[in-house]
């Protein structure tokens, strides 16, 4: 037993040295990039995406072997669904790299908390889709190379057994007309639910998806003009209204309260007829269906179909000092055969028609064109607010709280509450 | 009789086995689902199919881990994280265990409550504070023939472990245990001329293994499960572990079946490890009276 023990002991002791052999060569080398020398850091959130990791890498790479590079770019990838959390620690250590990229919502916020600084780019962007620039006071604080759009997939075939039209970019289909071709799918008996609108859904995806619908019947998720309170916007009788609606369709058994954890799948499986989805899934979708794929924009409830705008873009953060040398990079990076390469890796819409010229699925005529249409005149910016998040939390508390059943006025007189109150203590997140 | 007790013991035989399957089926489910494509997965959702390994059945989802993920590199860094945590964890545990057990000292009543207070504080509150506090300590690097020091111990592999090895759950444990073991057997090796680390080492930590085997498993499995703090204080990839390696799988289009297989792949350790101490750890348990 002695012996054994012994043993035990030996085996801290060496587990000790293992610690102190760690600490003497396990430093990654995130922190030994130095940002001030000929060497600058650059986080992405797109760990696991193979494809649009290597594409970015491809233009880093490309930079840095160009002669004319101002610094060496060291690329640094992390998954995205926990990126925001990576950089608010690295931001509370003071320990942020010279470039990231935000998901754009989040730039007013990250603008306001003094991550970032505005960028001084020799890229014209004034030919950029709007919602690939993000701007902040009058200054921009971050461009994407892609968006990426809402819209609804059905299968051609069960259109036209139901007797519906297929909506289009020029005539949408309004509330009336969904109405009846949900009920129209419904009769057809294939489907539970012949409507899914992803309502298992958690995250950004909750405000990213539906308030553009609220939106659309004249709600919004913030008063507008100077961002101050939601009072109005949020529970006025509009609001109110969509929240009738939603909850609606689940009352009606058109969709499911919760849906399965992925719709695209779920539609390509014959488990839904409509599917409440973005452009990411088209492609997928195209594969599977064909031409029986039809892609249709979103409803009209009364105010014009409208779809959330912005997505992944890319900034200087303030205590970069390299910043003309990153500056000079995101400028690099910008051509338009950079955006191709990356929205063709992604399968996204890309920021510029130069870019889309070069990819023959967005290009004039093409079968993703579409999604550039309703990007270019459908998209709603989030609110550009630091308050952004804060709203987007309680607007995504708001709905699953309305899908399982509550009063909807109530529900969304609390979270005017609490988004008025969040404003308040934060100053009016002024400048 | 014989026949009713022969019921009874059926009886009792099938609600073991219901209990059994029900804890099992999401294990089933996980290593069946690592096999199949994903149509299939959804496609059989609805059936005992997607218990069952049948249909388009191939390893491809692993390959495919593989190319999305360093898995390897992952789990090399958590079984080494969680190795390093376990054995220094059963170290320093059961030694201020053991002098508050055993060691006359004023005030170690005061020192203890003060330890099991810590057990109410949720780790959450305290990370943002202690990722300030990691990033201000010192840090030696060998550089050549010249010892060089920085601050800051951000994206190392001794900040995924040192701040995880004192752990009142494992003093309070080891404590209780010890309280078991008669003193009169330190006292009778006092008699013999041991000192005190020789009556912890020769003495009462030979008589504490169901204690450590406990301390072990309930040390490695947050070690192993890890996920908020190496999120906050690891940026190389090179120094992940297994548990932020799942975050990879969640773009916009999600492969469930690799989904499975990472899945599968970072279970096995820990129910291998469940089976090799089974044995003392479900003694520990019915010695101490504490669940984990």
């Amino acid at each position: 037993m002695n012996k054994r023990f012994t043993r035990i002991l030996a085996t801290s002791i060496t587990a000790a040295a293992l610690v102190g052999g760690l600490a003497a060569c396990g430093k990654g080398s995130a922190s030994a990039t130095s940002q001030d020398g000929n060497e600058i850091t650059m986080w992405t959130h797109n760990a696991g995406n193979p494809d649009e990791l290597a594409a970015i890498e491809s233009i880093v790479d490309k930079y840095n072997k160009s002669g004319a590079a101002k610094a060496q770019i060291k690329v640094q990838a992390f998954p995205q669904d926990s990126y925001n959390d990576s950089v608010v620690s690295a931001a509370a250590a003071g320990k942020l790299p010279c470039i990231v990229d935000i998901d754009g919502p989040n730039v007013p916020n990250w603008a306001w908390a003094k991550y970032l600084t505005p960028l001084k780019l020799s890229t014209d962007l004034s030919k950029n889709l709007p919602s690939t620039v993000a701007k902040w006071e009058g200054e921009t604080y971050a461009v994407g190379y892609y968006d990426v759009a809402l819209a609804m997939l059905a299968r051609a075939s069960d259109l036209k057994a139901a007797g519906v039209r297929a909506a289009t970019v020029e005539k949408p289909w309004t509330k009336e007309e969904f109405q009846d071709a949900l009920t129209k799918l419904k009769a057809l008996g294939k489907w539970q639910y012949p409507l899914d609108m992803g309502t298992a859904g958690t995250g950004e995806w909750l405000p990213y998806a539906y308030s553009p619908l609220l939106q659309s019947f004249g709600g919004d998720l913030v008063n507008r003009d100077g961002f101050q309170s939601a009072d109005g916007a949020l529970n006025g009788d509009k609001a109110v209204e969509w929240a009738a609606w939603f909850r609606g369709l689940a009352d009606q058994g058109f969709m499911a309260k919760k849906s399965g954890k992925d719709s695209t799948q779920d539609f390509l499986n014959n488990k839904s007829g409509l599917v409440y989805t973005g452009s990411w899934a088209a492609d997928k979708a195209r594969k599977a269906l064909g031409k029986d794929l039809t892609v249709m924009p979103s409803v009209d409830l009364g105010n014009g179909p409208k779809i959330g705008g912005a997505s992944w873009q890319w900034g200087v953060t303030s205590g970069c000092k390299n910043s003309e040398a990153a500056m000079d990079y995101l400028s690099y990076s910008l051509k338009p055969e950079n955006i191709a390469a990356v929205a063709t890796a992604t399968g996204t819409i890309p920021a510029t028609d130069e870019a889309a010229a070069l990819i023959p699925a967005f290009a004039e005529g093409g079968e993703n064109r579409v999604f550039m249409e309703l990007s270019r005149q459908q998209a709603v910016m989030r609110p550009e607010t630091p308050a952004y998040p804060f709203i987007a939390t309680e607007y995504g508390k708001a709905v699953q709280d309305i899908l399982a059943g509550a009063d909807p006025k109530t529900v969304l007189d609390k979270a005017v509450k609490a988004i008025d109150a969040n404003i308040k203590s934060n100053g009016g997140y002024k400048n | 009789m014989k026949n009713v007790l022969r019921l009874n013991s059926i009886g009792a035989m099938a609600v073991r086995i219901l209990f059994a399957a029900a804890a099992a089926f999401p294990i089933v489910f996980m290593l069946v689902s690592s096999l199949k494509p994903d149509q299939q997965i959804f496609g059989d959702m609805s059936s005992v199919a997607a218990f069952l390994p049948i249909g388009n059945i191939s390893l491809d989802n692993y390959t495919a881990v593989f190319d999305r993920v360093p898995a390897a590199r992952f789990l090399i860094n958590s079984v080494g994280v969680s190795a390093v945590t376990v054995v220094l964890g059963i170290f320093i545990n059961s030694l201020c265990a053991f002098a508050l057990s055993r060691m006359q000292v004023r005030g170690k009543r005061v020192v203890f409550t003060a330890i099991l207070a810590t057990l109410i504080v949720p780790f959450q509150t305290l990370a943002l504070p202690l990722v300030w506090w990691v990033n201000q300590l010192p840090y030696f690097e060998l550089n050549g023939f010249s010892l060089e020091i920085s601050k800051g111990w951000l994206d190392t592999y001794q900040v995924q472990i040192i701040p995880f090895i004192a752990n009142a759950f494992s003093i309070y444990l080891y404590h209780q245990y010890f309280e078991s073991i008669p003193k009169e057997l330190d006292e009778a090796a006092r008699i013999d001329g041991a000192g005190w680390f020789k009556i912890y080492r020769q003495v009462v930590m030979p008589l504490a293994g169901p204690a450590t085997a406990t301390v072990a498993i309930l040390t490695f499995l947050p070690a192993w499960n890890s996920y908020l703090w190496p999120l906050m204080v690891v940026q190389s990839e090179e120094l992940r572990p297994v548990m932020i390696g799942i975050q990879y799988f969640f773009q916009l289009n999600v492969s469930w079946g690799e989904v499975m297989a990472y899945a599968s792949l970072i279970t096995v350790p820990v129910v291998v490890l469940f089976i090799a101490f089974q044995r003392s750890f479900i003694n520990s348990i019915a010695s101490s009276g504490v669940k984990g």
